[in-house]
């Protein structure tokens, strides 16, 4: 086993050090890019995908028909909807409920929609404080729905040429 | 047989058949929407359209019949260019409403436009639009979806045997619609609903409720006639959502009644019984099990105790399954009661001891499609047995059998009966005993002195000349007026005995499970198997007559089941104590019972059925039993446990089937001995009552589906005429009369009824209103009274 002596000098040198030090000198001077959250956001892509919706017509009317695709491709089982035959004959439900625990914001539900009712938004802030809360209906996720429905509006237009 | 070659494969076919018919059974799918394997070939979707080898065009399959030699190919490039060309034109006027429509998730045509279809339409145009006719309660109607493939029309015209929907128009203006009536009312109209390929017509009781994809299935028999039809009941989250039909060609082939398909929605609808009540004087509590069968317990232990075990009687449902109706007649005749039955719609009890195992059909079921000639007795077949009658239909209109009734009313079948002889109640024996002078007449023999002494005039001789020349291939069949019938022993017997002459099989159809019932002994004179027992025991008939102090009702409601719905309320009221087992509450019978036991409906209860032919056939839970509601056998065997009786530990429905042991019934519907006793006389002044049960009302399980109730073959009761006799009396439609006799008073609107035999007036049984008249009576009919 014979003495290697460049790895000595690298060792004794502190080459290394002075190398990373380097970088460190160079970058104190460029513009910081921390983002201070939660006075400071990111831009988010308007295809993110974070809590349910329904939408609405412009008229107010719902645009869900009940027709339960959302709930047959839902990977995780998270939508449960009952329907009903409405007294003006459409069909529409009388219960849609998503279970956010189960959910895995997959999107599949959105991708099978047919009259784009429902739609996940950007909102990914949210919580539960009791419990059930993770569970949110129909009256939730339209009340969602009308709450933002400019912003999934934008997000859906700004999409719509990749589609 | 012919050779042909199909897509390469050799396949053996009888001559005469359809390409289609070839293909099905070697397991090649040729796409199809018109043809129906059991409907006329129409050739109009032109869906499955093929290439055959020197043909120079593509041919239809479904209308091509084989060749020996033919070489067809059914994927090659002019095929599948035929069949997209034509998927596409069906699709030019077809709305792309797939994810409203009910038919979504089981379409034949989304299917196949999927699979034969392009993936782009080139049609920019607008789509017509056709506006839906309102044709009942059963069946919705999205006529914009339909695609014309007839096979609702055909259906009407060749199965159902009425020809309620047409498809009047050419081309683009073709509507399918009821050019005739507004609705369809056919007691099969449900199976339109099956055979649409598209979502034209659909379930209105399902409708929208849920998506075929999400539903469980659950195999299960109807309980509603002797047929033995199987179905599959389907479920979501527990729920049952709808019942479809399952094939079985030696039963119900494909077909259902509309009494199967649309009976669930009573087992969702309001008015369930969900926990045990009991009565706390004239207040009803909500009680625990416990308390409920201890209360039950206790009362039938009071009245026997305070007189005899023969105060107790017990009587079952018809549509009871045969653990039910065996647990029932244990638990009566543990307690020392041979007082139970269920034949809630007899009245002629004096064959019991010579009567066959079970009513019986002697042949089997797919038989009657073969049968020469057949004579109908007492029977409104195509009301009581829809699928049977189907069947028959099949036999009158293809094969040319002569088909002859002799009823109370005038009924309308679905096929051309050759001859019919209405009589009136009372002369109904002398006018069957006219077709048997009629059989000896064409047989060249003597008429017995017994028949002879009933008089009639010879009748129906076509009828008798042809049951006579078709030996085994002719059929009498006993249906429910027959059974109903004051003499229905004597009827019984002429009827054995002109089967008898000419070599025909006989037919018994009971109402509902009534073969399990009896194999299960739930009859007073014989345990389960036909096994002889202590003699003494009541018969409906007896029971509900009076007298009888404590009753055991298992899914009854004996007021609107029974034929004599007058006597079994005042039967029910006199009684000191009362436990009805049931999955309904009604007010009338918490008028008069004591205890209440909610009872699992039909879907949410396994059980056995065994049908007129002595099929043995069991049906599967489908739902979790709502509320506190039980199984009615596991109820029948802890109130047996309550009473301290012994032989009630069985732990599964398998171990009371193995008791019960009904074995393999041969099935006979003969009389050990002719008995030709009972008659009706009737003299005196009146209108003699004609009471029969309307289809939908003989069962509770019927009563309390909205769907069915609100069908034309549920007319709210009326008290019907025939037009002579309403001009004889002076009375319009719909004026409201008085009838009464021997204290009794009814007062009702009147109806046109040409079905009405002179000297008689129609009031059905199984209706709030007919439990306040008797049967026997004669009648005063005049105008006035207050509805």
């Amino acid at each position: 086993m014979g003495i290697d002596f460049k790895q000595l000098y690298k060792t004794f040198s502190l080459k290394e050090l002075r190398k990373g030090l380097g970088v460190t000198g160079r970058r104190l001077f460029n513009r910081k890019i921390t983002v201070m959250y939660p006075e400071e956001k990111t831009p988010k892509s308007p295809r993110f995908r974070g809590l349910h919706a329904l939408r609405r017509y412009p008229n107010g009317e719902e645009r869900c028909i009940a027709c339960k695709l959302c709930e047959a491709v839902c990977p995780a089982l998270a939508i449960t909807i009952d329907s009903e035959e409405r007294e003006d004959g459409t069909r529409r439900t009388t219960r849609y409920d998503i279970d956010l625990f189960k959910c895995i914001y997959c999107g599949f539900c959105e991708e099978a929609c047919p009259v784009d009712s429902i739609v996940l938004t950007d909102i990914h802030e949210f919580h539960m404080e009791k419990n059930g809360e993770r569970l949110i209906d129909k009256q939730r996720l339209l009340e969602i729905g009308d709450q933002y429905e400019q912003q999934i509006a934008d997000a859906r237009r700004q999409d719509a040429p990749y589609r | 047989m012919a050779t042909i070659e199909v897509d390469g494969k050799t396949i053996e076919v009888e001559n005469g058949k359809m390409l289609i018919e070839a293909t099905d059974a070697a397991g090649i799918y040729i796409p199809r929407f018109c043809y129906h394997e059991k409907l006329s070939i129409a050739a109009n979707c032109r869906m499955c359209l093929v290439e055959v080898e020197k043909a120079p065009k593509p041919l239809p399959a479904c209308a091509t019949p084989v060749q020996d030699g033919m070489k067809v190919l059914t994927r090659s490039k002019l095929a599948r260019q035929a069949q997209e060309g034509t998927m596409e034109f069906l699709l030019i006027n077809h709305p792309l409403d797939c994810p409203v429509c009910d038919q979504g998730g089981e379409c034949p045509l989304q299917d196949q436009a999927l699979g034969y279809g392009n993936d782009d339409s080139r049609y920019h145009e607008s789509k017509r639009v056709v506006p839906n006719p309102d044709i009942g309660p059963l069946v919705s109607t999205e006529m914009t979806r339909c695609i014309h493939c007839t096979r609702c029309v055909r259906f009407g015209e060749e199965v159902a045997g009425v020809m309620e929907l047409g498809a009047p128009g050419r081309g683009e203006f073709t509507r399918i619609g009821t050019f005739l009536s507004h609705s369809v009312d056919s007691e099969v109209s449900g199976n339109i609903i099956d055979l649409c390929p598209v979502g034209a017509l659909t379930s209105r009781p399902y409708r929208f409720s849920a998506r075929s994809w999400e539903l469980q299935n659950h195999p299960g028999i109807s309980p509603h006639d002797c047929v033995g039809t199987n179905i599959n009941v389907q479920t979501l989250r527990g729920v049952v959502e709808r019942v479809l039909p399952v094939d079985n060609e030696a039963v119900n082939e494909c077909w259902l009644a509309d009494r199967d398909r649309f009976s669930y929605e009573s087992v969702n609808a309001p008015g369930r019984l969900l926990a045990p009540m009991i009565r706390e004087g004239s207040d009803w509590r909500e009680v625990t099990w416990e308390t409920a069968l201890k209360h039950a317990a206790a009362g039938i232990r009071t009245v026997i105790n305070s007189g005899s075990a023969n105060d107790i009687g017990a009587l079952a449902a018809p549509s009871s399954t045969l653990e039910e109706f065996y647990l029932l007649q244990k638990l009566a005749r543990a307690l020392g009661s041979q007082n139970v039955d269920h034949r809630l719609q007899q009245r002629d009890f004096s064959a019991d001891a010579e009567a066959p195992l079970f009513p019986a059909l002697e042949a089997p079921i797919a038989a009657l499609d073969e049968v020469r000639a057949a004579l109908l007795v007492g029977s409104n077949l195509r009301k009581e047995q829809p699928l049977l009658s189907i069947r028959l239909r099949r036999a009158a209109t293809k094969h040319g059998a002569i088909v002859g009734a002799v009823n109370v009313m005038d009924y309308p079948q679905t096929f051309d009966l050759s001859e019919t002889v209405t009589a009136a109640p009372a002369s109904l024996v002398a006018a069957l005993a006219g077709v048997a002078r009629a059989v000896a007449s064409a047989k060249g023999i003597d008429l017995p002195t017994e028949i002879a002494d009933l008089g009639g005039d010879a009748a129906l001789e076509k009828t008798a000349a042809a049951l006579v020349e078709a030996g085994a291939e002719g059929v009498v069949l006993l249906g429910a007026n027959a059974q109903q019938h004051p003499a229905a022993a004597t009827l019984h017997s002429i009827a054995q005995w002109i089967a008898g002459q000419t070599g025909a099989r006989m037919g018994v159809l009971a109402p509902a499970n009534g073969a399990a019932a009896w194999l299960a002994g739930c009859v007073p004179h014989r345990g389960a198997r036909g096994e002889s027992v202590a003699d003494g025991g009541l018969d409906a008939g007896r029971m509900l007559s009076g007298g009888r102090r404590g009753f055991i009702l298992l899914g009854a409601e004996p007021e609107l089941d029974a034929i004599d719905g007058a006597a079994a309320l005042k039967a029910m009221r006199d009684a000191d104590f009362v436990v009805q087992v049931s999955p309904w509450l009604s007010e009338t019978v918490m008028s008069y019972a004591d205890v209440i036991l909610p009872m699992a409906a039909f879907t949410e209860s396994a059980g056995t059925f065994v049908n007129c032919e002595g099929r043995i056939q069991r049906s599967t839970v489908a739902a979790k039993p709502m509320g506190e509601s039980r199984p009615a056998w596991k109820i029948l065997r802890v109130l047996g446990n309550f009473l301290d009786l012994d032989g009630f530990d069985q732990v599964t429905l398998d171990d009371v089937l193995a008791e019960a042991a009904p074995g393999e019934p041969e099935p006979s519907a003969r009389l050990s001995s002719a008995r030709y006793g009972s008659t009706t006389s009737t003299d005196g002044d009146g209108l003699a009552r004609i009471a029969d049960m309307p289809m939908y009302r003989g069962e509770a399980t019927l009563r309390y589906a909205p769907a069915l109730q609100r069908t034309a073959d549920n007319p709210p009761p009326a008290v019907g005429l025939h037009p002579n006799t309403m001009a004889t009396l002076s009375l319009e439609e719909g004026q409201t009369v008085a009838v009464s006799a021997s204290g009794a008073e009814l007062s009702l609107a009147v109806a046109a009824d040409s079905r009405v035999p002179a000297g008689c007036f129609h009031l059905p049984a199984g209706f709030s209103e007919s439990t306040r008249l008797g049967l026997d009576d004669l009648f005063q009919v005049r105008s006035g009274g207050e509805a």
